[in-house]
């Protein structure tokens, strides 16, 4: 086997204990991102030089029996919506084409200080806004699996990384499943964190309530490895919560006797696909033989949650992206005045998608429409919140399908808003409860990968993980250290 | 017809915390430009702000000061427009739910005493600023200072209890007052610490009815303020007189030509589409902080004018002038306290410290550095001790402005002690009354006002040194 082909655990395991020099490990992914870089383009750029230096640096001071981090020497890629001082952020827009921050995102600090590698920024819909990864500046991504299907999106990139053998772990963004339905797409694991777990500051916000930084892996447990790493309560963000943080790994073992699941109804309902739903029942069965309890269950608000993310995410989507004016920094278009030069900048800036919403929100905040978009989807975001409390009182945690379909085409249906919305069905509402999910491979539908979402309760992503090892191992076998 | 001005004022108040609103930068005034701004305050991609607690202290502070309610729960907003200084396109206030609501502060009129009540206080931070005309900015050009973004201002909100020109400015020099005592703002006018928006309507006299209001802006001091309002006042009337109807519109005031004049319309038609910042959890104000924060407020200047008259017996018009600025007091009553007699300190401070403090153009702070109060208070017991005049203790209290040394010390070093010595004076008063037969004659005829211009003779030959009861008595017995 490839070193780019295993896994983080294993890996850094390795480099720590002087097996495995960390220059070697970052020259076969390096090797990897050449060959498979012009048919899946999951990379905005590369920062080859500073990831070698890295890698030197921890094979250094491994060297010299100093004490490295928990992810040392770990190649990771990292969405291009996360800020890494000193390299471009682009967050796949000309708008920001060529902004360079001044600073590193708090998980950039926590990364570094795990000694990790860092690859490169992966593409991403356009401010994270689009769930296949063709909203993007520099083009689309392509799904490993099949190049003629999207990665899904937005973390597309980072996705598309992982399957296709280009990084050993990477930081994906969830808005509204934009860490689950790429993850869910490529055959790979992702987990959205409760909201607050992981701390937002340095990643350019898209809708500041329901973001959420979160990992993707290969594996469960370089998930739950990466978690641990990137979780914690930050004094700059004040939405972040001053819980502890589990080692998450812990309890992967522990098996799932007794643990209830429940089946929200209305996931398994119209516009699903019949091969997901095979997939996701069987994964479902597979884990009842392993001594878990099924329940049935309902969250009878689903059917407003896509109309309700799509008021609340544009509307604070609208003012976040009002700092991009080309005053201060990344694109400007000239103008004859002040306003000219704002309409030309915005105008030529931003790409389609994320004018609709900046239309949208704009709408929604505007006054005499206010109470009648934005606080009446507020109060339906509570009702949700509330379906999700009630259905926790009978099970542990849900499953569900991450995606009512398996990767489609690209171009299928940018030219159709509404349908690719839809795509997000099963996972925006967990955005909106502030809840943790994950998608896990289960399977696949023709040759391409089938994700089961799991929700837990907040801070209950130990739970989720649990589970989701177990559904790994059953389908996948495994190879364990 | 008779009409009546029905004012509201908003007034913005930069707080005097170290660091800024939102973020660890210093809010100090007149650093270099964009040397006190970082990545949060201004608004790069991906940064979060974090509320200054210092802020909302001194909020509360202002909130129980003119007896507000302090919400236990209020949340910030953002309000949305384009312009080049508000680097997130947005600024964070409140809106819905501000931190404070009601209260009043307390003018003089002519009719007694009146209450201008306070609608709402709440927090925001300020916008950066552009810079057009220094010398290094290129003509057509415009350069942007980050310093003041993020800076933490505190807005007030009047109800539209003010009637004319002059309650505005008297309102506004009571609110500056305020803030000063409190400790969280300079009161400092030409750095912009204090900002005032007026809202201006007029009626006629008696009615009940609400006139059209306008919006007057851009006056950057308590005088403009007040001259901008008598302007807009003045305006409205002539147009009602004329048959005419008042437009809703902000106005700007130009100093200059003091006119005010109607912004451009693009200027101000702006829906601000508030919502609630994502980024900012709702702020809970617990009922212990509101406590511990009361229990930490200094004495009022009102409350402490009251207790100068009542407890030191000072007349209102000296108690007026000491309170008007926390510092004086404070040095007021530290005289006091070295044991000098009420009245006498009061003297001394309103005369002669005061006097130094406006020629020098310093602070309070600065001159107690250099004549303390104890100082002073030395001095002013020689005068009472008789050792020297009230005269010549001014000469005393002019060298002390440059001399560290004691009262006492000056007085002996420079020959000032006062003559008490009835032989010696005696012998002066002989030689006044011989060098001016004339004048004693005239004296003994009846002319007794001469009795000053006798003793300023005296005073003359002993340099001011003579102690002047007992000139007096010494010339009134020779030539009694």
């Amino acid at each position: 086997m490839e070193l780019w082909e295993l896994s983080a655990y294993e890996l850094s395991a390795r480099i720590r204990n002087g097996e495995l020099r960390a220059k070697d490990l970052v020259f076969s992914v390096l090797q990897r991102i050449r060959e498979m870089e012009p048919l899946i383009h999951a990379y905005i750029s590369l920062d080859e030089e500073g990831a070698l230096r890295k890698a030197e640096e921890v094979d250094a001071r491994v060297a010299r029996g100093e004490k490295v981090g928990a992810l040392a020497g770990v190649p990771v890629a990292v969405k291009d919506n996360i800020c890494i001082k000193g390299g471009r952020t682009t967050c796949a827009s000309k708008i920001l084409e060529n902004f360079v921050s001044p600073y590193d995102a708090t998980v950039i600090e926590k990364l570094k200080a795990a000694d990790v590698v860092l690859l490169g920024k992966t593409n991403l819909d356009e401010f994270a806004m689009g769930s296949s990864t063709e909203n993007s500046y520099f083009g689309p991504t392509r799904n490993p699996h099949d190049q003629e299907r999207v990665p899904g999106g937005s973390s597309g990139g980072s996705a598309a990384a992982l399957a296709a053998g280009e990084a050993v772990l990477a930081l994906g963004s969830d808005t509204g499943g934009s860490i689950r339905q790429p993850a869910s797409f490529c055959g790979v694991v992702g987990l959205k964190p409760t909201y607050g777990r992981v701390s937002r500051y340095g990643l350019v916000a898209f809708a500041s309530s329901l973001d959420q930084i979160g990992p993707m892996a290969r594996n469960v447990r370089d998930t739950a490895l990466l978690l641990k790493v990137i979780s914690g309560y930050d004094p700059k963000d004040s939405t972040s919560a001053p819980v502890d943080v589990p080692d998450f790994t812990g309890v992967l073992d522990e098996g799932i006797e007794g643990i209830r699941i429940g089946l929200p109804r209305e996931y398994f309902a119209e516009g699903l696909d019949d091969e997901v739903r095979e997939r996701v029942m069987e994964a479902v069965d597979l884990l009842e033989g392993e001594g878990a309890e099924i329940v049935e269950v309902s969250l009878p608000h689903t059917k407003y949650a896509i109309a309700t993310y799509y008021i609340i995410a544009p509307a604070e989507a609208s003012s976040n992206l009002a700092r991009y004016d080309g005053v201060k920094y990344g694109f400007r278009a000239e103008g004859e005045d002040l306003y000219q030069m704002y309409c030309n900048t915005r105008g030529q800036g931003f790409g389609e998608e994320v004018k609709r919403r900046i239309m949208l929100g704009t709408y929604t905040l505007s006054a005499g429409y206010y109470e009648a978009y934005y606080l009446k989807a507020l109060k339906v975001r509570t009702l949700i919140k509330q379906d999700f409390d009630e259905a926790f009182k009978t099970c542990d945690l849900l499953a569900t399908p991450t995606s009512p379909t398996v990767a489609f085409r690209l171009g299928e249906k940018v030219a159709d808003p509404l349908t690719m919305y839809l795509s997000d069905v099963y996972t925006v509402s967990v955005n909106l409860a502030g809840l943790p999910g994950i998608s896990v491979p289960c399977g696949s539908s023709d040759g391409l990968p089938v994700g089961l979402q799991l929700i837990g309760r907040p801070f209950d992503e130990e739970t989720l993980l649990r589970v989701a090892y177990v559904v790994e191992g059953s389908l996948k076998g495994r190879s364990e250290p | 017809m008779e009409y009546e001005a029905v004012i509201g004022l908003e007034v913005h108040v930069q707080l005097l915390t170290e660091s800024k609103m939102f973020c660890g930068c210093s809010a100090k005034f007149g650093a270099e430009p964009n040397t006190q701004a970082c990545p949060v305050c201004l608004g790069f991609p991906g940064v979060l702000p974090v509320l200054n607690r210092k802020a909302v202290e001194f909020a509360i502070r202002m909130a129980l000061a003119v007896e507000g309610e302090v919400q236990p729960f209020c949340v910030f907003a953002r309000k949305s427009y384009f312009y080049p200084d508000l680097p997130k396109g947005y600024q964070i206030s409140q809106y819905e739910l501000p931190l404070c609501i009601g209260g009043y502060i307390e003018i003089e009129t002519d009719g007694g005493k009146k209450r201008v009540g306070i609608t709402r206080i709440h927090l925001e931070e300020d916008a950066g600023k552009l810079v057009h005309e220094e010398a290094y900015v290129e003509a057509g050009t415009s350069l942007f200072d980050g310093n003041r973004c993020g800076v933490p201002l505190l807005e007030i909100v009047s109800e539209p209890d003010i009637r004319n020109p002059k309650e505005a400015h008297d309102y506004l020099v009571r609110l500056r007052q305020l803030v000063m005592y409190l400790g969280i703002c300079d009161g400092n006018m030409e750095e912009g610490s204090i900002r005032c928006d007026a809202n201006v309507s007029v009626r006629p006299k008696g009615s009940k009815e609400l006139g059209t209001k306008t919006e007057v802006k851009n006056m950057n001091s308590f005088r403009n303020v007040q001259r901008a309002l008598e302007a807009e006042i003045s305006r409205q009337i002539r147009v009602l007189e004329a048959g005419g109807k008042i437009e809703q519109e902000t106005l700007l005031w130009d100093p200059e030509r003091e006119v005010v004049e109607p912004m451009r319309s693009k200027e101000f038609a702006h829906d601000y589409r508030y919502f609630p910042d994502p980024d900012l959890v709702p702020l809970y104000i617990e009922n212990e902080w509101i406590e511990k924060v009361r229990s930490e407020l200094p004495e009022l200047p009102w409350r402490r004018k009251e207790r100068f008259v009542a407890e030191l017996g000072l007349p209102e018009y000296d108690s007026e002038v000491l309170t008007s600025e926390r510092e004086t007091a404070d040095y007021f009553e530290d005289v006091v306290a070295s044991g000098v007699p009420p009245k006498a300190a009061s003297n001394w401070v309103m005369g002669e410290v005061l006097r130094v403090l406006k020629e020098e153009r310093v602070g309070m702070d600065a001159f107690r550095k250099r004549i303390g109060p104890d100082r002073l208070a030395e001095l002013i017991k020689l005068v009472q001790a008789g050792t020297v005049s009230g005269s010549i203790a001014k000469k005393v209290f002019e060298e002390m402005r440059t001399d560290p040394s004691s009262p006492k010390e000056i007085v002996e070093k420079k020959g000032l002690a006062q003559i008490s010595d009835e032989v010696e004076l005696s012998r002066i008063v002989d030689d006044v009354l011989s060098e001016h037969p004339q004048e004693v004659e005239r004296y003994r005829a009846g002319k007794v006002q001469l009795l000053g211009f006798f003793v300023g003779q005296v005073m003359k030959k002993t340099r001011g040194k003579a102690n002047p009861k007992l000139v007096n008595r010494l010339i009134r017995e020779k030539l009694g």
